[in-house]
């Protein structure tokens, strides 16, 4: 029994080798017939053209805009509302707030997206300034979840020690208590990060999708996930697998993001 | 050692502090304020925006593009959660006992497992959408499908459940084990009589939160399961699910409130399983 | 003069009473010993000088606590109070950061800024507390490193940096090593100069070789009160001289 008990856990370890293999065996040609040069500094994307131009550099420049407009707008939020859920809020009200948050965080993207086409395009227009708020809204249970439990996680004599030295309340929660949680803090954002780079539906819906490189955050945008998306319907050959090397892109980001937050939850315990 | 010479510093700028101190109260309660005044607002524009156009028409049983009808896509969705889970459920639940109650720790193996667990539950929905149509639609051959959709969404929720049951089973206490092992009972069946049976909450807690992703999942389905809005008849079948639904809608930009109805079903679908999970995680909290 | 005067104070947790009618009179320049077997009181009184009781929900108090003769519950800001009466407590608590972080935290809450003064503040709680010799070469480095007796003065360090009026002490050693424990004791007897100083104390020999004035409770009820010597050499009460003869608790 223990080899079929090993067997279903190699599943996971397979998965993740088939990703990498399809995904790489099918994106990498492509890379490498455009030239990476070429395909991630290329600042032109124009399948239709003859010869075809496939420079995602629009797409990069576009998913990190879209994520730091997002990480400046929902970490603060996210993270007072974690310091707040953790050592401020009444219990009563907690009992509120905290189901509503978890409930922020399962709604699914394409009802954010929907929300965000209605609520947030008609005053920034389909921009990056757009999809960085929907995304800061979207990131913003994450983060405050695993924030909450890195701050409740800090053992109650720091905050006991702070109080006998004269601090308040708040000094106490914001000198003390955040530093000494400061790792799994740190892994909230970084989570956070991850979700905000790998959304797709809620961001098609909202950033205009413009394959160029953006000038303002008042401008739309396409972002890698996007692109994917967009385009797979009906690409064909070259175009599709261009795609497909996008997603390898992502992909990349994506591993190294995850590294980061491995890294330090590694460091946390 | 004189003591006196700290007294100056000692009287003054109390002031300072305490205005400092309302600051950050004030910071703090205005990003509540601000997280709680969010939620409301969603779920508000949603209910206002969709409520109306819940009819009865929206559950024909066929779709057509005048009744707009979600039951095929309502269907599918039940039908895709099912499945989906009925091929991670045993992968994840078998994996997390090896981890939990056969692996030595700090194993090569083991860590191997970790890390590839870790990885799967960082990849965003659009590169498992990409995947499952590399390799179960094209090179498998099932084409746009239940199928293939439901075994991309096994590979993305199996960490989820993996790792709730993994907790769940280190939640047993070891009291149970060597009870069941001290009657003579063998390790299997002390696991399988004895401590899976204890872990059963907080596994199911883990389902819950897997469905919960299966409802919203869309990136990674458009290209596995495809967009036809009928009910499927087979697993090879195409079928698009709610959230799909909604997105198809979006699309062709006709029938937003149609698309605004469907946004209440599975926000109500959404709001029903948190609520579920909180109540099994509440009595998980009194047993213990 | 007396820095603490307590009189009938009564404390409840919920339904529980905790502290039955103490009154008590800690003087200046001395250490007070505070005695009694486990869940007596004891540790209870000495959050109450502080206001550290605060934290526990459903704690209700009646009687009066005066610092120099404030009352400390009427209207006295609690941050203020925690500033005059320092606290020390069970298990050496060290906050995750730097020693020299630790030792400034109390007087940058209190509004230090200037660097060189919280230069002068660290070297002379460091000093004071009988620990700068062997931390001042790792000022920046995690107080975390640092072994139990010496994050137990450093914690005391910590507390004399915001020059506090009275020092209270929750079984400062409990947790040490006697070589540890006897650094401590040496270093209170040398810090009561200028401090006044109350100690929680499980161990007998502890409070005879450092108190002054010695209280010893039992169920929440101050049983005996007075010098040390007398305490422990003529108790009047039957009770006290069981406990301190190791007849129980």
């Amino acid at each position: 029994m223990r080899a079929v008990f090993f067997g279903t856990a190699l599943v996971s370890v397979l998965a993740v080798l088939l990703i990498c293999l399809f995904l790489f065996g099918n994106g990498l040609p492509a890379l490498f017939k455009i030239g990476p040069g070429r395909f991630l500094l290329g600042q032109e994307w124009s399948p239709a053209d003859v010869p075809p131009l496939f420079g995602i550099l629009p797409m990069i420049a576009g998913s990190v805009y879209v994520t730091a407009t997002a990480l400046v707008l929902g970490t603060p939020v996210g993270l007072l509302t974690a310091v707040f859920l953790a050592r401020v809020c009444p219990p009563r009200l907690y009992r509120l707030l905290k189901p509503g948050v978890d409930l922020l965080a399962g709604i699914p993207s394409v009802v954010y997206g929907f929300f965000g086409m209605a609520a947030i395009v008609p005053h920034f227009r389909s921009s990056i300034l757009s999809a960085g708020i929907l995304l800061g809204i979207m990131i913003l249970p994450t983060m405050t979840a695993i924030a909450e439990s890195a701050l409740r996680s800090v053992p109650p004599q720091y905050y006991e020690g702070a109080l006998a030295l004269g601090a308040g309340h708040y000094r106490a929660v914001f000198r003390v208590i955040l530093p000494a949680a400061r790792s799994g803090v740190l892994a909230a954002v970084v989570l956070g990060l991850g979700r905000a780079v790998g959304e797709t539906m809620a961001v098609i819906m909202v950033a205009g999708n413009q394959a160029r490189m953006p000038g303002s955050i008042f401008e739309g945008v396409r972002t890698m996930t996007a692109n994917i998306v967009l385009e797979m319907g009906y690409a064909a050959e070259l175009h599709r697998e261009a795609l497909i090397a996008t997603g390898v892109v992502l992909f990349v980001f994506i591993l190294l993001i995850n590294l980061c937050f491995s890294a330090l939850n590694r460091r946390k315990n | 050692m004189n003591m006196k010479k700290n007294l100056p510093a000692r009287r003054r700028k109390n002031s300072a502090a305490a205005a400092t101190e309302i600051c950050l109260a004030a910071l703090t309660w205005a990003a509540a304020l601000l997280s709680a005044g969010v939620l409301l607002y969603l779920i508000g524009f949603i209910l206002s925006r969709g409520l109306p156009y819940l009819k009865p028409s929206l559950f024909s049983l066929r779709y057509n593009s005048t009744n707009v009808s979600l039951l095929p896509a309502l269907i599918s969705t039940v039908y895709m959660t099912l499945l989906s889970l009925a091929l991670a459920l045993p992968l994840g639940i078998g994996a997390a006992i090896y981890l939990a109650e056969y692996a030595r720790r700090g194993h090569r193996g083991v860590l191997l497992i970790r890390l590839a667990a870790e990885t799967l539950a960082g990849i965003p929905s659009i590169v498992y959408g990409l995947f499952g149509m590399l390799f179960f639609v094209t090179w498998l051959g099932w084409g746009y499908s239940l199928l293939a959709g439901a075994c991309t969404l096994a590979v993305m929720i199996l960490p989820l459940l993996l790792r709730a049951s993994e907790e769940a089973l280190l939640a047993v206490p070891d009291a149970y084990r060597e009870g069941a092992l001290a009657l003579g009972a063998g390790k299997l069946r002390t696991v399988w009589r004895i401590v899976l049976p204890a872990a059963v909450p907080g596994v199911l807690a883990g389902v819950i939160l897997a469905v919960g992703r299966v409802v919203g999942e869309t990136a990674a389905l458009i290209y596995t399961a495809g967009t036809v809005a009928r009910i499927p008849v087979d697993v090879f079948s195409s079928a698009r699910t709610l959230s799909v639904h909604m997105y198809a809608l979006s699309r062709e930009g006709l029938h937003t409130n149609e698309a605004y109805a469907t946004a209440v079903v599975l926000l109500a679908a959404v709001t029903g399983l948190n609520a579920l999970a909180a109540s099994v995680a509440g009595r998980l909290r009194r047993e213990s | 003069m007396n820095v603490f005067e307590i009189a009938q104070l009564n404390l409840w947790y919920g339904s529980f009473q905790a502290l039955k009618n103490v009154g008590l009179a800690a003087a200046d320049g001395e250490i007070t010993a505070l005695i009694g077997p486990s869940g007596c009181g004891k540790s209870t009184l000495l959050k109450v000088l502080n206001r550290m009781n605060d934290l526990e929900p459903e704690c209700r108090i009646t009687g009066s606590v005066l610092l120099r003769g404030e009352d400390i519950y009427g209207g006295m800001n609690v941050n203020e109070l925690r500033k005059r009466v320092g606290m020390v407590f069970q298990k050496p608590n060290p906050f995750p950061m730097s020693v020299y972080d630790n030792i400034a935290f109390g007087p940058r809450t209190h509004g230090v800024k200037s660097r060189l003064e919280l230069d002068e503040t660290v070297e002379m709680s460091l000093r004071q507390a009988a620990i700068w010799d062997e931390v001042k070469d790792r000022l920046r480095k995690s107080a975390l490193g640092l072994s139990g007796g010496q994050q137990q003065r450093l914690c005391i360090a910590r507390a004399l940096a915001v020059a506090p009026e009275v020092l209270l002490l929750d079984e400062p050693t409990s947790a040490l090593d006697p070589i540890s424990t006897g650094k401590i004791e040496e270093l209170l007897l040398e810090l009561k100069n200028n401090y006044s100083i109350i100690i929680v104390t499980h161990n007998m020999q502890q409070a005879t070789r450092i108190s002054d004035k010695t209280a010893f409770f039992l169920l929440g009820e101050m049983v005996e009160y007075g010098d040390t010597e007398k305490i422990f050499t003529l108790p009047r009460d039957k009770r006290t001289e069981d406990y301190v003869t190791g007849r129980f608790g």
